[in-house]
């Protein structure tokens, strides 16, 4: 479960950040981005994937969230 | 030599591996990489911050090394405590030329070596009885200093000692503030696990010091300089390009910082990262608690450095962005003249260079403005997100080295033959030795100041010193013309 910091790059992609892992992708997609949540599974543009409980409002990037590793 | 295809360089890289065993041979080979610019992200061609092998000789250096060294050293009006036996804080002192302004041992502290001086019983029975009485009588010594910080040494965290609680005590007692740092040698494969440490405690300790205090009077043109180490000179070299576009540069840090500086940067509206490598963390952080938004940028020949004040000034309204131009187009008299002195003496020139943080790919841009070549770069401690910045720095089939051993440089050095190297202290002899012009590129050779504008000349001053040195050539004894005739002199001897 390690914390990720999300931000957004200046081409407005969002990065995904594990400092511990040395782990800086862009998030290829994730399951809810609407306006009132954000979350669900996120996949990576390496192909990884990683889980957080869809959160509600969405957060302000840069934030800090736990991350579960996702299935497959 | 001409340039390597990548064919020859893959070959080079394994007649370099041939030596070790065969499980030292899988782990070094990871480790060796030649450069492909389809490859977007770097761990697929290099692996880094893995632990060093046991057996071979590394250049890292430990995470003590980071915080106290690099990170907390160069703040000068704190007195920082090497926490431990004498010798960490006293073999590194004043080595990085951290330079800066101030009366030392008044009101700056940043050349002197305070430690609390291990002994065997302090082992025994636990240092923090000592530690508090040292930060006693340095507050009777030096009641100028603004604040303490506590770099531990190895000792501190094998016999748990507790600094922190040290630390709080004192701090109430003195009113000022006093950082303990966990950054125990042992932590971590490289000191690159130091600056995290330190990034840390001055998230923890000093960043939120003057959080809803609104007495200082922001402009929408603050800025931060983070990472810039003064090398030399450096910041201040800097400093001054960023001031002559109408930037107010609010907080300057670790070279020549103050704590002052430290606890305003939060006010600021941009942060400016030379070193990503060692701030990059407390500048993330800043993004997240402040939205302070942040970029890096590459003070190093006149390339980079216009390409970077045009990404600042991008950043801000259009009567930065003009002056911007006109700061770019006042200097660049002064960087042609550079340019066509040296370039002449330089062109064509190759380069190895094997350092550590930022440099391994910032200087390349400067070596390119005076037509030199870097056929091979890498780092003692990079992660993977350096690499990623690397590859598109650096020519295509060129070699990437992360961690080299000393027998992997001296071998490939060797084999390249390149016309200048720059490396760190350690290696310098050993390359001047075998005749090759070698720039210690770690302080700047004891030269400097290298950024800005003014930085540019004095760089390209000194590789021209270096690989023009006539030196070079009188290396051999002038009885010897070459093998075959020295043999035969030996021959006719006998």
């Amino acid at each position: 479960m390690p914390n990720v910091m999300i931000r957004r790059k200046d081409s407005g992609e969002l990065l995904f950040y594990v400092a511990k892992k040395d782990l800086e992708e862009t998030i290829a997609s994730v399951q809810v981005d609407t306006a009132l949540q954000w979350g669900g599974e996120v996949a990576l543009t390496d192909g990884s994937r990683w889980y957080v409980e869809p959160i509600s409002p969405p957060p302000v990037f840069p934030a800090t969230l736990r991350f579960r590793r996702g299935e497959g | 030599m001409p340039a390597l295809t990548r064919e020859e360089t893959l070959e080079l890289i394994q007649e370099v591996l041939e030596v070790y065993p065969e499980k030292a041979k899988k782990d070094r080979a990871k480790h060796l990489a030649v450069n492909d610019h389809d490859i977007e992200q770097s761990k697929k061609c290099i692996t880094s911050n893995r632990k060093s092998l046991p057996g071979v000789m590394t250049i890292r250096g430990c995470a003590y090394a980071g915080s106290k060294g690099v990170v907390w050293g160069p703040i000068k009006d704190m007195i920082h405590i090497s926490h431990g036996p004498v010798g960490c804080g006293q073999y590194s002192r004043a080595g990085r030329r951290n330079y800066y302004v101030g009366h030392t041992g008044v009101n700056t502290f940043g050349t002197m070596n305070f430690t609390s001086d291990f002994q065997e019983k302090d082992i025994v029975f636990g240092g923090d009885k000592k530690l508090g009485k040292l930060i006693t009588e340095l507050e009777s010594l030096f009641p100028l200093s603004k604040g303490i910080s506590v770099q531990s040494e190895c000792p501190i965290g094998l016999i748990g000692d507790d600094i922190e609680s040290v630390a709080r005590e004192q701090a109430k007692a003195l009113g000022k503030p006093i950082v303990p740092v966990r950054c125990e040698g042992f932590r971590g494969v490289s000191q690159s696990l130091g600056h995290h440490i330190a990034n840390d405690a001055i998230r923890d300790w000093v960043i939120g010091n003057r959080d809803g205090d609104e007495r200082f009077v922001a402009t929408p043109y603050d800025v931060a300089i983070i990472g810039d180490y003064n090398i030399g000179g450096d910041a201040w070299s800097s400093r001054i390009l960023l001031e002559e576009m109408g930037l107010r540069v609010v907080a300057q840090w670790p070279g020549d910082g103050t704590l002052a500086e430290l606890e305003l940067t939060p006010k600021v509206k941009l942060n400016l990262i030379h070193c990503y490598r060692s701030m990059n963390y407390i500048s993330r952080f800043m993004e997240e608690k402040y939205g302070i938004p942040w970029m890096e940028y590459n003070f190093f020949g006149p390339t980079k450095i216009a390409e970077s004040l045009r990404k600042i000034a991008a950043r801000f309204d259009e009567s930065i962005q003009a002056k911007a131009e006109a700061v770019i187009a006042r200097y660049q008299a002064q960087s042609e003249a550079v340019i066509a002195k040296y370039r002449p003496r330089l062109e064509g020139k190759k380069v190895m260079l094997y350092v550590g943080g930022l440099r391994p790919r910032h200087v390349i841009g400067a070596y390119e403005d005076l037509g030199m070549e870097v056929v091979g770069t890498g780092y003692e401690f990079a992660h993977n997100d350096d690499y990623d910045r690397t590859i598109k720095e650096m020519g295509n089939a060129t070699l990437l080295y992360d961690d080299l051993t000393g027998f992997e440089l001296e071998e490939i050095v060797q084999r390249i033959r390149p016309d200048l190297v720059g490396s760190g202290v350690k290696e310098k002899y050993l390359f001047q030795k075998m005749g090759i012009p070698f720039r210690q590129m770690h302080s700047w050779d004891y030269s400097g100041p290298y950024h800005g504008y003014d930085g540019f000349a004095i760089f390209a001053r000194d590789m021209d010193m270096t690989i023009n040195n006539p030196c070079w050539d009188k290396l051999k004894a002038p009885w010897v013309k070459d093998a075959a005739t020295a043999a035969a002199a030996l021959a006719a001897r006998a």
